[in-house]
């Protein structure tokens, strides 16, 4: 099957800063991507260029197997892109810009297709309203609306939870998920790690222009080896063979790292040979910040290097 | 095709919901020239025999709002889809560089005929005027509107900032198109600022288009056309390669 999107060996220089230093990745269709980074790690950049907003200086950038830039009217009508930046223009109403944006395409009669959307992204009551007049929010739901008019097999949205209210975020969720459930191959980037967590199959971690980890977000969770459990003590005070053991202190509980299981009954016997008595205990799994976070720090010195 | 008609359609309605600032205020503004300089000037100028001053000013006038205003709409439109940024809602179609070319450049030229139609048609109240031949007034107003269109294309593109478009058509568009003859003939110019006026294209536009009116021009008035159209292939050309390699668009 064709992929949905495919990149290879991309490079792109702005100035002195290498922005993607030779990228290459492969997401199939049907899948809930994530891309995840810190600020300036290139997923933007390399979102441009799938978009055909940026031109990569050297290597391939397709979507359903059309080249961003030599079969580029094909490739865009593939791709749905909602941007990170809340534009909108100030001279036309919801349902106007759906129409525009939909024309652009060569839609004509895809009205249906507009109510639909309007529908589901709640935006029914403020159809005939003028864009200014919306709240950010608002726009958001329509700068959705825009990148789904033409009904677009991937579907790429660029931290569009960003500055969003909680019941928005659900809702847009939502109904990306069942747009996913429909078929779409769905890409995000985003901040918010437990998202990306929750939604996503596959994750790509970028940082300072290369993919620095890619892989099921299940491997990826599983990756961070052991566990850590969360004790409240009486007397409160850890036995000082456990101190190794990544020991932190917070509002009366303290927090171990064990690499395994079995490393908890160790806990267990140390503080009962010590006398002192395990009043709360709590299991905290692995999260997809944890493997983030270290993946981080471990690439730093691999990557400056 | 019908990419480039919406698009089209997008910029006539961007123009007409701002009707007031885009056709009313440029009408509003040809007729204080006209009132002003007709009152200061009927009894003094005559420029072809024959016709009195108010007469050969209503063409230039018209002519000169036409081009100033097809001008604008596509420079504007440009400008304020690059600073708030939904330029990329077009950026992100698959309309081709012809397309959107060819539809901003449309739009002006339905501006300025739309302007350039109202102040004929409020002077028509008063003087009368009625071109002579409106083939040559059509065969002027057109090429010379997309003339501009595409210029505004070219300036729309190119400026970041409102203030470097304002300088585009503060230090280039206006003193062409005030120096171009609308409000004087050329032969009463000396000779040096008679071979300058006659390098700048908005004079052979100017000209045409008031040939079109008394069937009198300072050149012929098949000069002026294919001057007109080398001009128009030209900054087509310019504007063209310009979104083609997506200058200042594509990073």
């Amino acid at each position: 099957m064709i992929p949905a999107i495919k990149v290879s060996q991309i490079h792109k220089r702005f100035g002195t800063l290498h922005a993607l230093a030779g990228v290459d990745l492969e997401i199939g269709q049907g899948e809930f991507f994530a891309l995840l980074g810190p600020n300036g790690a290139g997923k933007t950049t390399l979102i441009s260029i799938l978009a055909g907003l940026t031109r990569a200086d050297s290597g391939y950038a397709g979507v359903m197997g059309h080249d961003v830039v030599n079969s580029y009217r094909n490739a865009r009508r593939m791709l749905g892109v909602v941007p990170q930046e809340l534009v909108f223009d100030p001279f036309f109403t919801v349902r106007e810009t759906l129409v525009i944006q939909s024309g652009y395409y060569g839609l004509k009669a895809n009205n249906v297709w507009i109510d639909e959307i309007i529908h589901h992204l709640d935006l029914a009551d403020k159809a005939n309203v003028n864009m200014r007049a919306l709240s950010g929010g608002m726009k958001r739901r329509v700068l959705v609306a825009q990148a789904l008019v033409h009904k677009p097999p991937v579907i790429v949205l660029d931290e569009p939870t960003a500055g969003v209210d909680v019941e928005l975020r659900r809702g847009l969720w939502d109904f990306v998920r069942q747009l996913n459930r429909n078929g779409h191959t769905i890409v995000l980037t985003t901040h918010y790690l437990e998202e990306a967590e929750e939604l996503c199959s596959r994750v790509a971690m970028m940082k300072q222009g290369k993919i620095i980890a890619l892989d099921s977000t299940r491997n990826l969770l599983g990756h961070a080896t052991g566990c850590s459990i969360r004790l409240r003590l009486l007397p409160d005070e850890l036995p000082p063979a456990l101190q190794a053991l990544g020991a932190t202190w917070e509002d009366g509980y303290y927090i171990l790292t064990v690499s395994t299981f079995s490393g908890i009954e160790n806990v267990l016997t140390v503080l009962r040979q010590a006398n002192i008595q395990v009043t709360e205990m709590q299991l905290l799994q692995p999260d997809l910040e944890d493997v983030f976070m270290r993946m981080m720090r471990d690439s730093k010195d691999a990557v400056s290097s | 095709m019908t990419g480039f008609y919406t698009l089209f359609y997008k910029e006539l309605l961007r123009f007409w919901k701002v009707g007031f600032q885009t056709i009313l205020a440029p009408l509003v503004t040809t007729l204080l020239y006209l009132l002003i300089f007709s009152h200061v000037l009927q009894e003094h100028v005559q420029v072809y025999p024959g016709v009195a001053y108010t007469t050969f000013l209503i063409p230039g006038l018209i002519m000169m709002s036409v081009l100033q205003n097809a001008f604008a709409n596509s420079s504007s439109s440009l400008i304020q889809s690059k600073i708030t940024g939904n330029i990329v809602f077009l950026l992100l179609s698959p309309l081709s560089c012809y397309e959107i070319f060819a539809a901003y450049v449309l739009a002006s030229v339905v501006r300025g005929l739309m302007v350039g139609l109202g102040i004929y048609l409020v002077t028509y109240l008063f003087f009368e005027t009625l071109p002579g031949s409106f083939l040559w007034v059509l065969a002027f107003s057109i090429p010379g509107s997309a003339l501009l269109g595409a210029l505004g294309i070219i300036a729309g593109v190119w400026a970041e900032k409102f203030d470097q478009l304002a300088a585009f058509q503060n230090f280039i568009i206006l003193p062409l198109t005030f120096l171009s003859g609308v409000f004087y003939s050329v032969h009463s110019l000396p000779p040096f600022w008679q071979g300058l006026s006659h390098i700048n294209p908005f004079f052979y536009m100017i000209d045409g288009f008031r040939y079109g009116f008394f069937g009198l021009s300072d050149v012929s008035p098949w000069l002026g056309l294919g001057v007109v159209m080398v001009c128009l292939l030209a900054v087509s050309w310019v504007a063209l390669v310009m979104l083609k390699t997506g200058y200042k668009l594509v990073h």
